[in-house]
């Protein structure tokens, strides 16, 4: 048994997160986040460089990583920082490559970027029900339908895009000028796109793509769960600080045992948020993945809305504003939900397992 | 033991839900449904229609121009103004200044006051909070010297909701700091257009701009200004907190959100259904709606305690806590029922290729902003510290 992370592992974590809180600080961050096109490409080049990316894919796929581990060493960090790169388009786009035995060096450098269309407005979170359609033309296939909420996708320069295909859900790359594509901000900052697609040129990558598409969820899924708890840290630790220095009734408000023990609370929310989440990467890639994958997501939509809500309750007025850093990492902890599939949408699924 | 209204409470109703399908507006409950900030023009154009009527200042006695309502047909009023989606009547005039102005005013405060409340004329906003006394109002610094025929003020103010509407605004400052906190606290009314003062806009967490932070330098304004006597105004604030009090429960509001919840769960889909017949989430609709349901007696019972003691008593913190978090819970299952739906920042996709159904881009903003219930007007933890002091006698 060893539940440190190895060297290697450390010293990723390490330097991101030195890079990040140096290049990235909370102002610089907001106002990426929040203005067109929500993304930064010089921090995305050297978040390549530090190896943010190669650490998504496997080394025979020409990255250093790939694993579970490797995929929540990068998301934790980036949640502790609350970047709002599209570092989550990157991880289903990585693990849909390696999947086709395509290349993703591009990808992997930084040079292209990726962003993956799954869900619909009718079928958000459920692969089966995708209704996007691909019909073969000429030497090769067009698409037709809609993707919602493609994370990353306002900046995307290549898609891929699941879609049935004589009876099985594929797997398509389409050019980003191909489709029609409208980028907008999210409620927690960074950007995502509606994707229509109108008889859109595509390539065939995985013809019965359901189990690829399922792993790139799985790895998803570890990927938010990370960036939760990276979240769930700070905004802990910045609430038992505030707890601490302000000061009503003439004392410290920590020194309320109402609000001790409610803080309390939160820890042991977060420690099992880690612990699910461990549990979730170790298992990615096997046979077991999606039923771990569900239980950490459906935990952390718990862990996560009761951190984020305690959290503004404890500080008061304070975490309610725009300028308080904590307000912003409660409104990703409460919108990390809404990403591929909610606490009920994973509680069902762990039901039917 | 009877639940059921008076005739004349019926009557009443019938009269007040007749009324607002003829004189509302559809531009105004469709401003609200849509869930987003109304314009200072179109508050006010609601404030002059109830005006007109004499159903403006709800909690006033017909001396000053109020209908004088019992507690029963205020709630009555406030359950068919959410049914008709009507905005919500800006308190801090009619609700708060008005009623101390009645009690603790004098004649010539009253006088020139009141009616421009009514009117319109003066849009008031509340100087109470300072960055560091929130819950802990009665330790307020921003201090008051008395000069001659005039105090000068300086001191921060901040929450100050809807403030960059505002003209007036009625404070809570020290004038002794001798004494204790509660007995060296004056309330007065202060001309926003008086040099020394600068309002600056707070942004929320999820982008609106509703609050302010008011700062005083050296802002002189006339002793005639003072309501009630120098440092009596911890009596008049816990005076005007209680009126501020009157509907805590929202449990209007919070039907009208269980209404939009449901009719969203119709029309939203999750595993090729209804979000309404998945059974996870038609249950989290059923326990919220359970808890309403008792809210909506839980209130009617205090309301009738509170109608025939005279005054609401402690008690009325249940409602300040319970009802916060119903509504919380309500603005949650609407957020959730969007799924990726919700994921837009509002205003940023628009159109045709909006995500949410119509009338719920804004329902992600609103849980966010929602969490405010449960701070403001004495925090959620300071309702458990009074019900501990009175109800348990702790």
């Amino acid at each position: 048994m060893d539940f440190d992370l190895t060297e290697d592992r450390q010293m990723l974590s390490d330097s991101l997160t030195r890079y990040l809180k140096d290049k990235y600080p909370f102002e610089a961050r907001t106002k990426v986040a929040y203005a067109a096109p929500y993304h930064a490409p010089d921090r995305w080049a050297e978040l390549s460089e530090l190896g943010a990316l190669f650490a998504l894919a496997p080394e025979d796929a020409g990255g250093f990583g790939g694993s579970g581990f490797d995929i929540s060493v990068v998301f934790e960090a980036l949640g502790r920082a609350l970047c709002p790169e599209p570092v989550l388009a990157a991880v289903l786009a990585s693990r849909l490559l390696t999947a086709a035995g395509a290349d993703q060096e591009s990808l992997l450098s930084g040079a292209t970027k990726y962003a993956v269309g799954l869900g619909e407005l009718e079928a958000p979170y459920e692969l089966d029900l995708i209704a996007t359609e691909a019909t073969a033309r000429g030497e090769g296939h067009v698409l037709n339908g809609r993707k919602s909420a493609v994370y990353g996708g306002q900046v995307a320069e290549v898609f891929l895009i699941a879609a049935k295909f004589e009876g099985k859900l594929a797997m398509f790359e389409v050019a980003a000028s191909a489709a029609s594509v409208t980028g907008y901000a999210m409620m927690d900052g960074g950007g995502a796109a509606e994707v229509l697609l109108d008889d859109a040129p595509a390539t065939l990558l995985i013809a019965d793509a359901g189990a690829a598409l399922q792993d790139a969820v799985n790895a998803g899924i570890v990927a938010l769960c990370s960036e939760a708890v990276g979240a769930m840290d700070v905004l802990h630790a910045m609430t038992v600080e505030y707890l601490g220095t302000r000061k009503q009734f003439g004392r410290p408000i920590g020194s309320f045992q109402a609000l001790q023990h409610r803080a309390v609370d939160m820890l042991t929310e977060i420690e099992q948020a880690r612990s699910i989440t461990i549990k979730a990467a170790s298992e990615l890639g096997g046979g077991q993945a999606s039923r771990y994958a569900s239980m950490a997501k459906n935990l952390i939509g718990r862990a996560g809305r009761l951190v984020a809500e305690e959290a503004i309750q404890m500080h008061g007025g304070i975490a309610m504003t725009w300028e308080y850093p904590g307000s912003h990492y409660a409104k990703r902890l409460v919108m990390i939900d809404h990403q591929l599939g909610d606490t009920d949408f994973h509680l069902s699924r762990v039901m039917a397992a | 033991m009877d639940l059921s209204f008076s005739d004349e409470e019926q009557a009443f109703r019938q009269e007040v839900r007749d009324f607002f399908a003829e004189n509302l507006p559809s531009e105004m409950s469709d401003a609200v449904r849509a869930g987003g900030e109304l314009s200072k023009d179109m508050m006010d154009r609601y404030h002059a229609i109830l005006n007109a009527k004499g159903w403006l200042a709800t909690t006033w006695e017909p001396e000053f121009g109020g209908p004088g309502w019992s507690p029963v047909q205020r709630h009555i009023f406030e359950e068919e103004a959410c049914r008709a989606y009507a905005p919500r009547i800006v308190p801090f005039g009619l609700a708060m200044l008005g009623p101390v102005l009645q009690q603790f005013g004098s004649k010539e405060q009253q006088d020139h006051y009141l009616p421009r409340i009514l009117s319109g004329e003066d849009w008031w906003c509340q100087g109470y909070s300072e960055p560091g006394a929130g819950s802990d109002l009665a330790s307020l610094k921003t201090r008051a010297v008395r000069d001659g025929d005039d105090y000068v003020i300086n001191g921060q103010k901040t929450w100050t909701t809807l403030g960059q509407h505002a003209n007036m605004i009625f404070c809570l400052v020290r004038t002794d700091p001798d004494v204790k906190q509660q007995q060296g606290i004056s309330f007065i009314l202060v001309d926003l257009d008086t040099p020394g003062i600068e309002m600056r806009p707070i942004r929320l967490i999820e982008g609106g701009h509703e609050v302010n932070e008011v700062f005083f330098t050296d802002v002189r304004v006339p002793a005639a200004n003072l309501v009630g006597e120098e440092n009596m105004g911890w009596t008049i604030a816990k005076f005007l907190l209680t009126h501020e009090r009157t509907n805590i429960a929202g449990v209007g509001f919070s039907m009208q959100s269980l209404e939009e919840v449901k009719a969203l769960a119709r029309v939203v889909k999750r595993n090729g259904k209804p979000l309404a017949e998945d059974p996870l989430f038609a249950a989290r609709i059923a326990q919220v709606e359970i808890d309403l349901e008792a809210m909506k007696i839980t209130n009617l019972r205090m309301l009738y305690k509170a109608q025939k003691q005279g005054a609401p008593g402690p008690e009325t913190s249940i409602l300040k806590i319970k009802g916060t978090v119903i509504g919380q819970e309500l603005k949650d299952l609407a957020r959730r029922a969007l799924g990726p739906a919700a994921a837009p920042f509002p205003g940023s996709i628009e159109g045709n290729l909006s995500l949410a159904p119509a009338d719920h881009a804004n329902d992600a903003a609103r849980y966010f902003n929602n969490r405010k219930t449960s701070i403001f007007g004495g925090s959620n933890e300071i309702q458990r510290n009074i019900l501990t002091k009175t109800m348990l006698e702790l």
